[in-house]
């Protein structure tokens, strides 16, 4: 994210772009974030994965990968490629404003 | 008498059972449930394909690894009751549980991804994470007369994540002492966003790759191979032909553990990352490749886990309260061919770091730079497997992490032995 979009919206972001505080999240973040990661304009089904990520996240407590994504969000595995291109997972959390998702080691 | 129950007598299972035979209270039994009649010291797997014969060392009867006073049940499990506290097993048959253990550990799911089971399965395509899938892997490369090798990892987690790396360089070295390593391409393509789960290791032992040519493809989410025209695609629609695919297929937990509801969306076990207990429940531990812990899905792991859990059920059986000492401890040797290996040492806080292990300075082995020695320590680990782990005999190397004797690395691109720059296949 841009420094102009950072220092508009007071985000937090660490070296590769993700949010180091959730709770600064809002709907005009996300807008931000996916632009500047080439996606975008949100459209409703990006929300429904967004609001499954932060949702899953709060309960679970860390970020859902992207099987769990695929399998729990109603968005499919092509669905959601088309949606965040190259890396769902990934770009899926960082929009929502989570951490990267641990990629198991 | 009261029930001490133990779902799988794979390595964590077996540790577990014979750990505690002996050490339980009077009034309890301790029962393994396991219908193979097998054991298999599963990092000889990784061996096989490149021709060697091991199989005798790496296969001993059940009865072999579990003490005498340990109970066996050769039957599979259908189903865990958790209001009941019972084990459905095969025929209705009902075990009664005070205490479990879920050991039931991970296997391949090739039927995950169309196009992987089919005709071309064990001709063109190939897995490495079972014995049939090695064994018949060894006669294909034994024939393999050249084009393109693609090892493909379908999805995190799998077991034992550095194994698909250590294929490649071992392959590397099959080919070249074959004298058609020039006719050979090798590519490695992976979810991840570099060839290592862990950045420190992608930055310091990427040069390995470039040294030994082979291709990365990053962030590559297999959707589908055509089996016929030899081609894995993935959700980005990104397409790999192929003469030879390797594949590391999808790994899940035990299919009763999903009967049963006790699993995530990849049946591994939701289990509290330090006491080791599954969540929500106090009467049943988790261990090894079973549990959903962010550590690697490793036998060391499962070697560390099995101290903890041994000692939780001795505190619980004692109504005493529980050690929350699991760290995430992982330690593994890599292969890096050419009679090489390296040992890497982690948990789940600290990167691994060079250093020394187990005795800070000493070693004798050096963590994160390659040796003879380092190989030589996996070869002898066999020996340690059969002789020192599985009978529980205590082993001179703590369950948590130390950090004495370990340099500290931090992780950035421009460090100067990150030699290599990645190389994307076509």
């Amino acid at each position: 994210m841009s420094a102009i979009a950072m220092t508009e919206h007071n985000v937090d972001l660490n070296e590769e772009g993700f949010m180091t505080d959730a709770l600064q999240w809002t709907r005009e973040i996300a807008e931000a974030l996916a632009a500047e990661a080439g996606i975008g304009p949100l459209t409703e089904k990006h929300w429904q994965v967004i609001h499954f990520c932060r949702d899953d996240a709060v309960e679970q407590g860390t970020p859902p990968g992207l099987r769990r994504i695929s399998k729990l969000s109603g968005v499919s595995m092509k669905e959601l490629y088309q949606l965040f291109p190259k890396g769902p997972g990934k770009l899926a959390a960082k929009v929502s404003g989570l951490p990267k998702p641990k990629g198991c080691i | 008498m009261k029930n001490l129950v133990i779902l799988g007598g794979g390595t964590g299972g077996t540790m577990v059972a014979n750990h505690l035979n002996g050490e339980m209270p009077k009034g309890w039994t301790i029962t393994v449930v396991d219908p193979s009649k097998s054991h298999l010291y599963q990092p000889g797997l990784l061996f096989l394909p490149f021709g060697a014969r091991d199989e005798d060392r790496m296969v001993k009867p059940r009865a072999k690894t579990l003490q005498s006073g340990i109970d066996w049940v050769k039957k599979s499990v259908e189903l865990v009751d958790t209001d009941s506290q019972e084990v459905v097993l095969e025929g209705d048959e009902r075990l009664h549980y005070d205490l479990l253990v879920l050991a039931s550990g991970s296997q391949i799911r090739p039927e995950e991804t169309p196009g992987l089971l089919g005709d071309e399965w064990r001709q063109s395509i190939h897995d490495f994470y079972t014995l049939e899938g090695a064994q018949a892997l060894r006669e294909t490369l034994a024939t393999f007369e050249g084009g393109r090798l693609v090892v493909d990892v379908v999805e995190m987690p799998i077991k034992c994540p550095v194994a698909p790396l250590e294929f490649l360089f071992l392959a590397d070295d099959f080919f070249k002492k074959r004298g058609i390593r020039d006719r050979v391409e090798l590519v490695y393509a992976t979810p991840l966003d570099g060839a290592f789960t862990k950045p420190v290791c992608s930055n310091v032992l990427s040069y390995l790759l470039a040294e030994k040519g082979i291709r990365l493809e990053t962030e590559f989410n297999a959707a589908e191979v055509d089996a016929e025209g030899h081609v894995l695609s993935s959700y980005d629609e990104r397409r790999i032909p192929y003469d030879l695919l390797v594949s590391v297929p999808t790994h899940m937990g035990a299919p009763f553990i999903e009967a049963s509801g006790l699993g995530d969306e990849l049946a591994f076990v939701p289990t509290d990352h330090h006491t080791l207990l599954a969540e929500g429940h106090n009467n049943i531990f988790v261990i090894g490749d079973a549990t959903n812990v962010p550590a690697s899905k490793a036998g060391s792991v499962a070697h560390f886990q099995s101290e903890i859990v041994t000692e939780n059920i001795l505190h619980t059986v004692n109504g005493r309260s529980l050690h929350d000492g699991f760290d995430g401890h992982a330690n593994c040797f890599i292969e890096t061919g050419g009679g090489k290996g390296l040992l890497i040492d982690f948990n789940y806080f600290v990167e691994p770091m060079p250093g020394h292990y187990p005795l800070p300075a000493v070693g004798p082995f050096t963590l994160l730079g390659e040796s003879r020695r380092n190989h030589w320590g996996k070869l002898a680990f066999r020996w340690i497997y059969w002789n020192a782990l599985l009978p529980a005999r205590p082993l001179p190397v703590p369950n948590r992490m130390s950090l004495v004797g370990k340099k500290s690395v931090h992780v950035h691109q421009d460090l100067p032995i990150d030699r290599a720059g990645k190389s994307k296949a076509a």
